[in-house]
């Protein structure tokens, strides 16, 4: 039996990875980046959330790992709008480096424990005290960051800026004729997702008060996986609509992920079962259009025989 | 207005596919000129618009667009005063988004965080109205689901909502069925009678390089081998031109999508 704990649990690590694949609904699919970077910068937000919060300001610590993702986006995005580096390559890159970053941050150590740290988490706690919902206050902080995040994107990817990045990957070619630099949108676009990718390592490290240096590794499968379940889900419709998508995709793959654990599928099959998902969600609707293809091909076979 | 003084470009340069696609070319074009461009299969007419709007630097030579040096200025910038209409309809705006938001991109205006409103809306539905194809009730309406006809319609509205100094054609109508062609001529010639604009157009359709507008050129190798206005256009016909060319370049016009008639 699924107890409602578990639920609760699946819950909160979909929300607190939401923001992660709202991070790639931005990248992926608006300025159409696959942000190679995002385990790293998953990591950097973790760990720069988790000095912060270590040093005694819980509350500066999210706004830091934000800007700490802001400026790995930028990096991310210089490196291909400006240094004639490849995207994915560019985010190979700055995900190897930011091992080092991350180890260094943590003040050469690659685990970092936050028992006794004064977090978000810990405020909303004392303060729900002994009430009903006391036991409800990761999801709480959890659905509150996703709310903002996805009523942000609703807002801005209608802004003149946002139409601009989203026009940068449908076609740049109009968005140069439109006397605007795609370089700067990237730029802009990628800063932003970012950091909310770091956002979302921030708050799972402070939820679960500890952060190593493995909590981002395989984070961009993951959420490419959500992503692409949320794609299936939410087919059509606009930007709010498939930012829902993209959340729910989130929830849906950590449910699922519950019931196999339940069915004693080993906790280290999440990262295959995540890759399985995205080539099954990549490659399926192109196999799909090659049907008529092998359809031809049967037939052709039959007439030689 | 545009001054194109002595520009050269090679691509590929140092290997063994290296082309010399525009070779020493100078042109004055002036204020409210139209000019229609003629010209073989690789002439160098294409690659002559990616030398004006920026799609490259050139090796050699310099322009400058209403007195002012634009040799070395990015693509996105000479974008504010030179709009490009392309023959492929995809490539002048984002499939996925809707007309209004296409639009709204071209039109530039208001802040990077302002959105569409009503005033914006009510100004588009005026200039689509205009184009007499029922888009102005379709403003939301995904770019992708046009015909090739309406989406180069409003390529040529988003080119020209702001006014450039100079409007590129580069074949604009070619991959059109020909009614649309027709019509989009017509949007094309009024638009461009209504705001004045400079126009420089790449045609395949010899009879109407001679038609519209009031200068012809005619390329070749890279270069601008004839340059006809005023009363000697007036006289010419297609076959006139057809000679002149055989005359300069000691061959015959060869283009596989030449229209003679």
């Amino acid at each position: 039996m699924m107890t409602v704990s578990l639920i609760q649990t699946a819950l909160e690590l979909g929300l607190f990875g939401a923001l992660t694949v709202l991070a790639l609904y931005l990248s992926y699919t608006m300025l159409n980046v696959c942000d190679l970077s995002t385990d790293g910068c998953f990591t950097m937000g973790a760990t720069v959330g988790a000095v912060v919060a270590i040093s005694g300001h819980p509350f500066l610590s999210i706004p830091a790992a934000m800007a700490a993702g802001m400026a790995s986006g930028f990096i991310v995005a210089l490196l291909q709008t400006s240094m004639g580096i490849d995207s994915l390559l560019s985010g190979i890159i700055v995900n190897t480096a930011w091992y080092s970053v991350n180890i260094a941050v943590m003040g050469n150590a690659s685990l970092l424990n936050m028992n006794k740290t004064d977090t978000v988490f810990t405020r909303l706690k004392d303060a729900l005290g002994e009430t009903v919902i006391s036991d409800s206050y990761r999801l709480l902080i959890a659905l509150a960051a996703v709310v903002l995040v996805v009523a942000f994107l609703s807002f801005f990817l209608k802004t003149r800026l946002g139409l601009a990045i989203r026009a940068t990957g449908d076609n740049p070619d109009m968005v140069r004729s439109s006397s605007i630099n795609p370089a700067f949108t990237t730029i802009v676009g990628l800063c932003i997702a970012n950091a909310f990718t770091a956002l979302s390592g921030c708050l799972m490290a402070q939820s679960q008060k500890s952060v190593n240096i493995d909590i981002g590794s395989g984070m961009v499968t993951i959420a490419l996986a959500s992503l692409l379940i949320g794609r299936v889900i939410v087919r059509k419709g606009g930007i709010t609509k498939g930012a829902v998508g993209a959340v729910l995709g989130a929830i849906i793959f950590r449910l699922v992920y519950t019931v196999a654990l339940r069915f004693n599928m080993p906790a280290y099959m999440l990262k295959l079962v995540s890759s399985v998902i995205v080539i099954i969600a990549i490659s399926g609707p192109y196999f799909r259009g090659r049907i008529p293809l092998y359809m031809k091909r049967m037939g052709r076979r039959k007439d030689n025989a | 207005m545009l001054e194109i003084n002595n520009i050269s470009k090679t691509f590929n340069p140092g290997t063994v596919n290296a082309k010399l696609a525009l070779e020493g070319l100078s042109l004055k074009v002036n204020d409210g000129d139209f000019i229609t461009i003629i010209g073989a299969n690789g002439a160098g007419k294409s690659t002559l618009f990616n030398a004006i709007a920026g799609s490259f630097y050139v090796d050699e030579g310099s322009i400058a667009l209403d007195g002012e040096d634009i040799t070395y200025v990015p693509e996105h910038i000479r974008a504010r005063s030179i709009g490009r209409l392309f023959q492929d309809p995809m490539r002048g705006t984002a499939p996925g988004m809707s007309i209004e938001e296409n639009l709204t991109l071209a039109a530039g205006k208001g802040g990077w965080l302002s959105r569409i409103d009503d005033e914006l809306r009510q100004q588009f539905r005026e200039v689509l109205s205009k184009l007499d194809m029922g888009l102005e009730e379709r403003l939301r309406q995904p770019m992708g689901l046009l015909s090739g006809g309406q989406r180069q319609a409003v390529t040529l509205l988003m080119a020209t909502i702001n006014p450039p100094k100079l409007l590129l054609l580069d074949e604009h109508t070619a991959a059109l069925d020909p009614a649309a062609a027709d019509k989009i001529l017509e949007i094309t010639k009024d638009t461009v009678k209504k705001e004045n604009l400079t126009c420089m157009m790449i045609t395949h359709n010899m009879q109407s390089a001679l038609e519209i507008g009031n200068r012809t050129l005619m390329m070749d190798g890279g270069r601008i081998i004839l340059d006809v206005s005023g009363e000697e256009r007036r006289a010419m016909t297609v076959g006139d031109l057809l000679e002149r060319f055989r005359d300069i370049s000691g061959r015959a016009l060869d283009n596989d999508r030449m229209i003679l008639t």
